[in-house]
C-alpha cells in the first residue's frame, strides 16, 4: 500500500467490457486497469456484475452458452479471447468462488492435481507444493494428519480453504477471489488475509467482496460496481476518506445502502 | 517461495494436452453420431435387400389386402401380408388390453401409494421381470400356458392369440410400468400438496391432478409398450401357433410379422424373391416402430420444447 | 360437523379400496411370474448337474449337456461388449460432456431412442444384410456379436450417460478453472466418479445380450455344432437359441431337458441383473460428496 501503484505496468486492461446472459445485461461498458502486484478490490451489492467480470476474465463464458461477452479483457497486453490455448490461460489465473468445491479425491490430490497436470511428477516436489499451499490457505494444521481423506467430505469452511490452496497450487500470476470468506470463520479469514498481503509480492490479486471493510483492509485500489455499471475506480483510502468522486460510492461504503 | 519448483509461466501455445483434448473430442463425436449412422445403416441395408422386390415383384394392393402369404408356392407365389398384420395386431391388441390397465395400476401403486422398502422391492421386482429373455417367455407359453389353456378352455390347441397375447402382456408390462411411474414421478410434489391442502383425498389427487399432469408421459409409456409388443419376435413365434390366419376368436392360432421373418429367413436363398419379401416385411416393421417411437418422443417432448 | 366426519369416513374407505385395487394389480403382474419361475425350478431343477453344464449334447440333442451353448453365449457376449462398450461410452461422453444443445444432439437422442425400439428381428435382418453379406463376415460369432452390439448399444449409452450426469457440474468447473482440459477433467474427476455406475450399465447389457435370440439366429448361431468355437469367424451354439431348438425343433426331447436349459438361461440373466442392481445399491450407500 505504500508504493504508489500508478508507476507499475497494467497487468489487466479492461476496455468497454459488457456481459449479457441470454440478452439480460450483467455488466455494461466497463473500462479499467489492474496493476501488477496490487490487490484490486471490487465492491458492490449483489447483482452488480462483479462475479460476471471474474467469469469473463477466466473465459468461463465457454462453460455457459448463454453468457455473451463484448469488449476486451487483456492480460499482459493480450486479449484473453485471442488465446490459442485457453487452458494455458486458465492455468495462469487462479480462481476461488464463494461456493467451496472439494473435489472427490484425497486432500493431497486436490492440491497436487494442478501441478501434476502441469508436469510435476516427483513426489518430493509435490509434497513441498501441497504443504506450502495448504499452509498458506490456513488449512495445513487441521489436515496434515489425514491428507488421504476425501476433500469433498471436509466441512464447508475447510473446503473453502482447500479451494484456495488448489488455486495457489497453480502458481498463478493472477488470483481472482470471489467472496472467499463467506464460509470461513473470522479468525481464519484474518489468517488468510495476512497471506494475501504477503502474496502481493508475487502475484496480482483481484478481490471481489461484499465486505467493504475487507476491501479497505486489503485492497490498494478499489472499484465500485452498481447494477452492471462501473461507478468508479480509485485508491482504496480515497474512497473511504471522502475522496470518492461519485455520491453513490460514498453512500455505499458508509453503509447507507447495499 | 520455493523458487526451485516454480516454473516459467505457460506460454500460449498448443501443447500436447491441447492436441490430446482435441483428438478425444473428435473421437467421442464419432461415438456420438454412431447412433445416427447405425439407424441410417439399418434403414439402408434392409431397404437395399428389400427395395428391388418392392419395385419389381410386389403388388402393394395384394400385400395389404390379401391374407395369402404363399411365398414358396410352385406355380404362383403370393405375398399377402394381411393375415400376418392381423396376427400381429390381434396379439399386440390383447397384450395391451391386459398390460395397459395393470401397468398403470402398478405404476400408481408403486409411485403414489407404496413407500420406503416396499416401493424399493417392487421396483426391483419389476426391473427383474423386464430382464427375462423373450425366448424364455416363448418357452413358458409353449410348455406351461399351452397345456393350461387346453385344460381350462377345453380347446384342441393352446398356442393361440390368447396365449401369446397374455405372454406379450406380461412382457410389455414391466417396461410400461417403469415408464408410467417415471411420468408420475415427474409431476411436481407441489401439485399434490396443493390439492391435499384443499382437502382432496389421495385418489382424488391422483385422478384429478396427477393423471392429467402426467398424461403425455403416460401416453408415451403406452405407445412404447405397443412398439415393444409389435416388434417382439421369439415369444410370439413360439406361443402363437404359427398358422397364417385372420383370427376370429382368441383361441385361433395366428402368425405375426416378426415370427414370419424368424421362421422363414433360414430357408430362403439369398437374393430370391422370398428372401427379399421377408426384408420387405422388415421395412414395414421398421417403419411402424419408427413412427411409434417418434410419436412417443413428440408426445413427451413436444409441449416442453415448442 | 357430523356430515363432515361421515364424508371423511367414506373418503377413507374409498381410498383404502383404491389402494387395495392398485396393490392387486401390481401383484397380478408379479405373481404369475413367481409361479412360472417356480414351475421352471421344479421341472428344470432335476436336470441340472455339473455334467449338464459341462458336457456336450448327445443323441441328437435329446440327452447330454449344454457346454457348447454355454461357451458360445460367453463368446457372443464378450465380443459384443468389446464392440459396444467403447462406442457406447464414447457416445455417452459426447452427449454428457461435449454436446451443445442443438439440433444435432436432438437427432442423436432421437436416433438412440429409435435404435432401442427397432424390433430384434429387424436387427437380425440388418445383421444379415450388413455383417454377413456386405462385410463378408459370413455367419460367424463376429457377425452375430456385432448385431447384438448394435442392438444393445442404447443400453450402454443411456446408462453411461446417467452415470456421467450424476457427477456434479461444480467438480468439472473447478477442474476447468485450474486449467485442466476437458479430457483431463474427464480422466481425473468425471470417470473415476462414474466408473462404477458405468459398470452397472455394462452388467445390465451383459444380461440383455445373453438372452437375445432373434438377432443371432441367422447371423452366427447354429442349431447344433459338435465342437467349440476356435475364433470369431466360427459359428457357435448359444444358450438362448438352444432353448428354442430343443423346445420346438427336436423331436422326442425328454420334458426335463428344455426346462433345464431355460433354468440355466434365466438363472444367468437374472443373476447378472441382480449383480447390477446390488452394485447400484452399494453405490448409493457410499456417498463421496
Amino acid at each position: 500500500m505504500v508504493t504508489p501503484t500508478r508507476d507499475r505496468q497494467p497487468k489487466v486492461q479492461v476496455r468497454d467490457l459488457s456481459i449479457h446472459y441470454g440478452g439480460k445485461a450483467a455488466l455494461a461498458g466497463a473500462t479499467f486497469e489492474i496493476h501488477e502486484h496490487e490487490i484490486f478490490g471490487i465492491i458492490g451489492p449483489a447483482g452488480s456484475g462483479k462475479t460476471s467480470f471474474l467469469r469473463a476474465m477466466n473465459r468461463m463464458d465457454l462453460f455457459n452458452p448463454a453468457m455473451e461477452v463484448g469488449g476486451e479483457i487483456s492480460m499482459d497486453g493480450k486479449d484473453v479471447r485471442k488465446w490459442k490455448n485457453v487452458y494455458a490461460l486458465r492455468r495462469r489465473i487462479g480462481v476461488v468462488f464463494p461456493l467451496p468445491v472439494g473435489l472427490p479425491m484425497s486432500i493431497y490430490e486436490n492440491v497436487a492435481l494442478a501441478p501434476r497436470l502441469g508436469g510435476t511428477r516427483k513426489r518430493a516436489d509435490l509434497d513441498v507444493i501441497v504443504e506450502r499451499c495448504l499452509t498458506r490457505a490456513a488449512l495445513w494444521d487441521e489436515v496434515k494428519d489425514r491428507l488421504d481423506s476425501l476433500g469433498s467430505l471436509l466441512s464447508g469452511g475447510q473446503q473453502q480453504r482447500l479451494t484456495i490452496a488448489r488455486a495457489l497450487s497453480q502458481e498463478p500470476e493472477l488470483l481472482l477471489l470471489d467472496e472467499f470468506s463467506i464460509a470461513v470463520d473470522p479468525v481464519t479469514t484474518m489468517k488468510i488475509e495476512d497471506v494475501l498481503k504477503e502474496l502481493r509480492q508475487e502475484l496480482t490479486i483481484v478481490l471481489v467482496t461484499n465486505l467493504v471493510q475487507q476491501a479497505r483492509r486489503l485492497a490498494d485500489r478499489t472499484a465500485f460496481f452498481l447494477t452492471g455499471e462501473l461507478v468508479e475506480v480509485a485508491p482504496t483510502e480515497d474512497l473511504f476518506t471522502g475522496g470518492a468522486s461519485d455520491e453513490r460510492t460514498t453512500a455505499y461504503v458508509e453503509g447507507r445502502f447495499g | 517461495m520455493a523458487q526451485g519448483i516454480a516454473k516459467a509461466p505457460l506460454p500460449d501455445q498448443r501443447n500436447l494436452a491441447w492436441y490430446v483434448d482435441k483428438t478425444v473430442q473428435v473421437l467421442v463425436f464419432v461415438g456420438g453420431i454412431s447412433a445416427i449412422l447405425l439407424i441410417l445403416g439399418i434403414f439402408v441395408f434392409i431397404t437395399k435387400e428389400g427395395m428391388g422386390f418392392i419395385t419389381q415383384t410386389l403388388d402393394i394392393g395384394e400385400f395389404f389386402t390379401s391374407p395369402n402369404w404363399r411365398p414358396t408356392s410352385e406355380n404362383r407365389p403370393t405375398y399377402g401380408a394381411l393375415a400376418l398384420i392381423a396376427g400381429t395386431a390381434s396379439v399386440t391388441g390383447l397384450a395391451m388390453l391386459v398390460a395397459v390397465p395393470f401397468s398403470l395400476g402398478a405404476a400408481i401403486f408403486i409411485g403414489e401409494f407404496a413407500t420406503g422398502k416396499t416401493r424399493e422391492i417392487l421396483k426391483i421386482l419389476v426391473e427383474m421381470l423386464a430382464a427375462i429373455p423373450s425366448v424364455v417367455w416363448g418357452f413358458i407359453g409353449l410348455s406351461i400356458m399351452n397345456p393350461l389353456i387346453i385344460d381350462l378352455f377345453n380347446v384342441p390347441v393352446g398356442l393361440n392369440v390368447l396365449n401369446s397375447g397374455l405372454i406379450l402382456g406380461l412382457m410389455a408390462a414391466p417396461i410400461m410400468t417403469t415408464l408410467a411411474e417415471d411420468a408420475l414421478k415427474a409431476v411436481p410434489d407441489g401439485y399434490r400438496e396443493a390439492a391435499e391442502a384443499m382437502g382432496a383425498t389421495r385418489w382424488q389427487v391422483i385422478f384429478r391432478v396427477v393423471f392429467p399432469a402426467a398424461k403425455n408421459g403416460l401416453v408415451a409409456a403406452v405407445l412404447l409398450g405397443v412398439g415393444r409388443g409389435f416388434g417382439e419376435t421369439m415369444a410370439v413365434l413360439m406361443a402363437s401357433g404359427h398358422s397364417i390366419n385372420i383370427p376370429t376368436s382368441p383361441f385361433d392360432s395366428v402368425r405375426a410379422l416378426t415370427a414370419t421373418i424368424a421362421a422363414e429367413l433360414g430357408e430362403t436363398a439369398v437374393g430370391s424373391d422370398h428372401y427379399r419379401a421377408l426384408f420387405t416385411l422388415g421395412i414395414f416393421l421398421f417403419a411402424i416402430t419408427f413412427l411409434i417411437n417418434l410419436t412417443a418422443d413428440l408426445v413427451v417432448r413436444g409441449p416442453r420444447k415448442r | 360437523m357430523f356430515e363432515a366426519t361421515e364424508l371423511n369416513h367414506r373418503n377413507q374407505r374409498t381410498e383404502k379400496l383404491w389402494r387395495l385395487l392398485f396393490l392387486m394389480m401390481t401383484l397380478l403382474l408379479i405373481l404369475p411370474v413367481a409361479v412360472i419361475l417356480t414351475v421352471l425350478v421344479v421341472k428344470g431343477g432335476p436336470s441340472l448337474s455339473i455334467d449338464f453344464l459341462f458336457t456336450e449334447p448327445t443323441q441328437g440333442m435329446t440327452a447330454g449337456g449344454i457346454l457348447p451353448a454355454l461357451v458360445g453365449t460367453v463368446w457372443l457376449v464378450v465380443v459384443a461388449l468389446i464392440a459396444s462398450v467403447p462406442i457406447g461410452v464414447a457416445a455417452a461422453l459426447y452427449l454428457s460432456e461435449y454436446a451443445p444443445d442443438n439440433w444435432l444432439t436432438r437427432i442423436i437422442n432421437l436416433a438412440i431412442i429409435n435404435l432401442a425400439g427397432v424390433p430384434s428381428i429387424v436387427h437380425a435382418l440388418f445383421g444379415v444384410g450388413a455383417f454377413v453379406a456386405f462385410f463378408r463376415f459370413g455367419t460367424s460369432i463376429l457377425a452375430a456379436s456385432l448385431t447384438l452390439a448394435v442392438m444393445t448399444l442404447p443400453v450402454v449409452i443411456v446408462s453411461t450417460r446417467e452415470a456421467l450426469k450424476a457427477v456434479p457440474q461444480a467438480f468439472r468447473e473447478a477442474c476447468w478453472n485450474m486449467g485442466a482440459t476437458r479430457w483431463q477433467t474427464i480422466r481425473k474427476v468425471v470417470l473415476p466418479n462414474s466408473v462404477s455406475g458405468i459398470l452397472t450399465g455394462v452388467i445390465l447389457e451383459v444380461s440383455r445380450t445373453a438372452g437375445e435370440t432373434a438377432p443371432i439366429m441367422f447371423t452366427g448361431a447354429a442349431f447344433f455344432l459338435p465342437f467349440l468355437p476356435q475364433s470369431v469367424y466360427d459359428q457357435t451354439m448359444a444358450l438362448s437359441l438352444h432353448l428354442f431348438v430343443v423346445s420346438t425343433q427336436v423331436p422326442d426331447v425328454p420334458e426335463g431337458l428344455p426346462f433345464g436349459v431355460a433354468l440355466v438361461l434365466i438363472g444367468l440373466v437374472l443373476s447378472m441383473n441382480a449383480v447390477s442392481i446390488g452394485f447400484r445399491m452399494v453405490l448409493r450407500g457410499k456417498k463421496k460428496w
